[in-house]
């Protein structure tokens, strides 16, 4: 077997004295005495050197001047403007014939600076060059040659500069090493291992082996797994808040809802805006709810339009055939509807707590920040007795489990709750309070006809699941988290949903 | 939520008092206003139309704030001014009165049968030596125009007309014509007009058209004449110009007419009220006589005030605060509800002016003694109650599923509800007659035609929104498609799905086909006869001879295969792709 290069280049380094200011040897002129590309002797250095202190390698920088091949050319047969001028008759030549000649365009436009030439533009037949001079040096070929000869530093200074900008001459970076005996310098070089081996685990023989550092600076190699939506991770923590505060979850079994449910029952009068065309998405295929509750449904009427419970009503018509009307629900209230006329139904009222996570549909124009659909968190406590303060104290626990805890309370307006406050937190960021959520006590015109008892209070609150989400990851337009043109790569790269560390 | 625009100057000017942005922020919030924007007529001009458009606007500060949308009286300057000057307790409530004119003297409108068909209800008052400023008259425009816009829903149910009293005389007719037979000048123009050709007129009217059809489709329209067949107007699109006011009105003959009584009374209250604090007598107004086309006669404004007894201990235990009677009274008098203790301390006698029409149930009178003693001042407490939580069976069958997918290399995507016919029913390879979809009447875009019948649709859609991603793409989604189904009381159900997708250069019928093993491994349910069975199948959108049906739990839970090269194609994509989807429901 042939000797290596490390091993070739490490015989070699032996016949140096020891290391000191005098001793080593430059790569560049091992490589020729050893008859090497100097890239391969590199190579060895590098190898070399991941031994430890075998050799030391230091590096140097030198540049060199060169001919680039137009170099070349110039210095052996002279430079274009030297061959042009050579080969113009002393009668001249029409323009034309001469731009023909190999080389022309550079020579011509040189020797025209240097005033060698003369154009004849009148000239009969086209313009035509004259020589204008008898005879010209050229000093272009002699420099050329000179670097040829080892000389580049012997030139001027202009000169180099000019035949580098007329690309003749190249300057070219040389890296090499200046090499020396290390403090652990020895001839013999054992192979390092990269990764530990059964074998070797079997054999014993990596405690004889040294093995070769890693790099801990480069990248790992990304698993492949599967990832969870960021919006449902952040679902699946407020559901996780919810159970740790005795909510339980309430049936959402259904996009589709009449307007009885979404609406009536909630004692949102028939002329609402919220029940216009361009909020709702009213449905076409089934247009009519088949079926409303009877009874409930005489005294949902009668609250609206004539009042009663203790209230003056709406004092407008109401008409079943828009209570009949399909639509998809706008709000998981409406589930929260059919569930406390459902508590309403029983022999004797138990209090609850409960709670969705849904989807809910809005016929709006969709933009950065609002879709057609989205996730509505909402929360329901149902007691005897319940007072505003309660529904302040639960909103401020649920609250600080999502990590927000500077909150305050503005009166608001809803139909269905009275009192109705929104829920605004200090976010750090915007420096300003921020809308997070809507809540509020259910009205006894929804309560009382449901068949619920008069001191049974019901309070509820609500929020969307997007808006944290977007806070949460800083996405800021909501196309690229929810519906098909999410960003993948986000969805891959998101971390773990932690609501309030 | 409405908004009204004042201007800053004016409105502190009214008030007393300056305040700084802040404060005046603060003074909105804890009120139940919200300060939504601090602008100028110069920036919204520039905002809207460019730079160019906004020379020469006014520079002046306004102050753009979101009113409650059940809170009328607070739509113009005029009723924020005194309604924060109540709540903060600088002035009193006024008091408003109905003056009746000596007899012979009112103004008398008379609703005809014809308008009784069309749109029945009318109401009118006077306003008898009224002082109109610039800012006072365009503050009268505004609120009408605010409360056409919220409690007249757009002028279907009230339409309000004010008129000049001076240039016409009672009594007044409030009749339907043909429009041929109809012809005046409208408001602001100078030529007469048929009704017909104002249809046509107003069809371009970036503000008119949008109140046409409310009357267009009817034989006869409604009209307004004077004794003297002046038009007063043609409810509820436009006056005439004959009647119209200005700046050196007088006297000014307002008109509501509708579809709702109800509303178009409370309109007329909260129009007389906000600005008969600017009439000679203030706070007065002159009642006018209205005629039903049954010839009963009514007297108008109503300016009720309606009475109600509230028990302290019901506010207090409402709220959670512990407040003497008359402390609650002082609170509720701050919120323009007039009250006082009665008997023994056991009744609060609260006033409801005619400008709280809002207040219809004692629960609206507690309300607004919690806002007068801060919602942010009231103890929080946690209810005392012990609760056992459960989940959803279904939703913790979702969520335990969604993790070990995940687990198993798909990635969870969250795709739209709703998606075009086409998404469904075309680029699957089937007919939207095959399909039990349900189907949306007023889509906005073709993108919420129906609610989806598969989730297959989105996850390919969210493939092609995600070309550039390294292959394979693997992906999953566990939600609910919509069917009709008439044993339901909406005529329709949802059904809870497992879709996967698998997108490379090679179709990876068996990876889709060993995550099928492993959801069935992972449900617990066995790969043999009483347990799960895949066989030959077929469906439009997978490639013939590659479609499996899966049968479990004794019934077919959906398909998996790969796909058709004309739904790959259809949904924009290159590559081959399997996919499985399934319904988990059998499985709760």
């Amino acid at each position: 077997m042939s000797p290596s290069v490390a091993e070739l280049l490490l015989r070699r380094l032996e016949r140096e004295p020891e290391a000191g200011p005098g001793g080593g040897l430059c790569s560049l002129e091992a490589a020729a005495a050893l008859g090497l590309e100097h890239q391969a002797l590199v190579g060895a250095v590098k190898s070399l050197q991941a031994l430890g202190e075998v050799i030391e390698a230091e590096p140097r920088v030198a540049t060199r001047w060169q001919l680039s091949a137009e170099g070349e050319e110039a210095a052996r047969a002279g430079s274009p403007e030297v061959r042009l001028f050579r080969a113009l008759p002393p009668d001249g030549m029409p323009q034309a014939q001469l731009m023909e000649l190999p080389g022309a365009r550079v020579g011509f436009s040189r020797a025209m600076a240097n005033k060698w030439l003369r154009l004849d533009k009148e000239a009969p037949g086209g313009p035509r060059v004259f020589p204008a001079v008898p005879a010209v040096q050229d000093a272009v070929q002699d420099s050329l040659r000179r670097v040829q000869q080892g000389d580049a530093a012997g030139l001027p200074e202009r000169d180099r500069t000019e035949l580098k900008r007329r690309k003749l001459l190249l300057e070219v970076t040389l890296k090499s090493y200046w090499l020396r005996k290390g403090s652990a310098f020895s001839t013999a070089v054992t192979r390092q291992d990269t990764e530990l081996t059964p074998d070797m685990i079997a054999t014993g023989s990596w405690r004889q082996r040294p093995f070769k550092p890693y790099n801990f600076a480069a990248q790992g190699l990304p698993p492949e797994c599967g990832h969870l939506h960021p919006l449902l991770k952040v679902r699946t923590q407020l559901r996780q808040i919810f159970l740790e505060m005795g909510f339980s979850e309430m049936p959402t079994h259904s996009f589709v809802e009449s307007a009885f449910w979404n609406f009536d029952a909630l004692f949102q009068p028939q002329q609402h805006p919220a029940r216009d065309q361009h909020d709702t998405f009213f449905l076409q295929d089934p247009a009519e709810a088949l079926e409303l509750p009877p009874g409930y449904m005489g005294r949902v009427k009668k609250v609206h339009s004539q009042g009663g419970y203790g209230s003056q009503g709406y004092r407008s018509e109401w008409r079943v055939a828009d209570a009949r009307r399909t639509l998809l629900r706008t709000h998981t209230t409406a589930c929260s509807a059919r569930l406390l006329q459902r508590l309403a139904q029983q022999a004797s009222f138990t209090p609850g707590r409960w709670f969705s996570i849904e989807r809910v549909f809005r016929n709006e124009a969709v933009d950065a920040t609002h879709l057609a659909e989205f996730h509505q968190v909402e929360g329901v406590v149902a007691e005897r007795g319940l007072a505003l303060g309660h529904l302040l104290g639960v909103l401020r626990e649920f609250f600080s489990k999502m990590g927000i805890t500077q909150l305050r309370f503005k009166p608001a307006y809803n139909p269905y709750t009275e009192p109705s406050m929104e829920v605004f937190s200090y976010h750090p960021g915007l420096k300003r309070w921020v809308e997070v959520g809507n809540s509020g006590v259910f009205r006894p015109e929804l309560l009382l006809p449901m068949g619920l008892p008069e001191d049974v209070s019901v309070i509820a609150w609500g929020l969307s699941l997007e808006r944290p989400t977007m806070i949460k990851y800083g996405i800021k337009n909501i196309r690229e988290l929810v519906g098909h043109r999410v960003n993948l790569q986000m969805v891959y790269e998101s971390p773990l949903c932690r609501l309030n560390t | 939520m409405p908004t009204v625009s004042v201007k800053r100057d004016a409105l502190f000017e009214a008030l007393g008092r300056t305040y700084t942005d802040e404060e005046f922020d603060e003074l909105c919030f804890e009120f139940g206003l919200e300060l939504d924007e601090i602008t100028s007529e110069k920036t919204i001009i520039r905002k809207e139309r460019g730079d160019g458009k906004a020379e020469g606007a006014s520079d002046t500060v306004l102050y753009k704030i979101d009113v409650p949308a059940n809170r009328y009286d607070l739509l113009c300057l005029e009723g924020l001014v005194r309604g924060l000057q109540v709540f903060k307790e600088r002035i009193n409530i006024p008091r408003y009165r109905k003056i009746m004119p000596p007899k012979g003297e009112g103004q008398r409108l008379i609703i005809t049968e014809e308008a009784a068909k069309i749109r029945p209800h009318a109401v009118a008052a006077v306003l008898r030596n009224i002082t109109f400023t610039k800012e006072r008259y365009e503050s009268f425009i505004d609120l009408q125009e605010k409360l056409h816009q919220n409690i007249c829903r757009k002028r279907a149910l009230v339409a309000i007309g004010t008129h000049d009293l001076d240039t016409i005389t009672g009594p007044f007719t409030y009749t339907a014509k043909a429009p041929s037979e109809i012809k005046f000048k409208p408001l602001n123009q100078s030529q007469e007009y048929t009704a017909s050709q104002l249809m046509d007129l107003y069809r371009t009217d970036s503000h008119l058209r949008h109140y046409l059809h409310l009357i267009e489709n009817k034989p006869l329209y409604p009209i307004i004449y004077d004794s003297n067949g002046v038009v007063l107007s043609m409810p509820p699109i436009i006056n005439g110009d004959h009647t119209k006011i200005g700046l050196n009105t007088r006297n000014v003959f307002i008109e509501c007419t509708g579809t709702d009584i109800t509303k178009a009374k409370i309109v007329l209250d909260i129009l007389v009220t906000m600005f008969s604090g600017y009439c000679e007598k203030p706070y007065s107004v002159e009642a006018a006589e209205v005629t039903n086309s049954n010839g009963k006669t009514h007297i108008y404004p109503e300016l009720a005030y309606r009475k109600e007894k509230v028990k302290p201990e019901y506010i207090n235990k409402k709220i959670g605060i512990s407040e003497t009677p008359s402390n609650l009274a002082k609170l509720l008098t701050r919120m323009c509800l007039k009250s006082h203790v009665t008997g023994n301390g056991n009744h609060i006698e609260v006033e409801v002016p005619p400008t709280r029409p809002d207040i219809i149930h004692a629960c609206d009178i507690m309300e607004d003694a919690a806002i007068a003693y801060g919602y942010n001042n009231i103890q929080m407490t946690i209810p005392k109650m012990y609760t056992i939580a459960n989940q959803l069976p279904l939703n913790k069958l979702t969520e335990l599923l969604r993790t070990d997918l995940a687990a198993a290399g798909f990635t969870e995507v969250l795709t739209f509800a709703l998606c075009s016919q086409e998404d469904i029913a075309d680029k699957l390879g089937t007919d939207i007659s095959a399909t039990k979809a349900v189907k949306i009447a007023n889509p906005k875009t073709a993108e919420f035609q129906v609610a989806r019948t598969s989730l297959l649709p989105g996850l390919l859609k969210t493939i092609a929104a995600n070309r550039k991603m390294p292959l394979p793409l693997k992906l999953f989604e566990i939600s609910d498609i919509v069917l009709k189904d008439d044993s339901t009381d909406v005529g329709a159900r949802n059904y809870r799905h497992l879709c996967a997708l698998y997108y490379n250069k090679n179709p990876g019928f068996e990876i889709i086909h060993g995550l099928l093993d492993r959801v069935m491994q992972l449900l617990d349910v066995r790969n043999e006869e009483n347990g799960y069975v895949i066989k030959a199948g077929e469906g439009s959108a997978f490639f013939p001879g590659r479609c499996a049906e899966v049968i479990a739990k004794g019934q077919s839970i959906g398909k998996f295969g790969v796909l058709h090269p004309d739904v790959i194609t259809k949904f924009e994509l290159t590559m081959p792709c399997s996919a499985l989807e399934i319904t988990i429901e059998p499985f709760v």
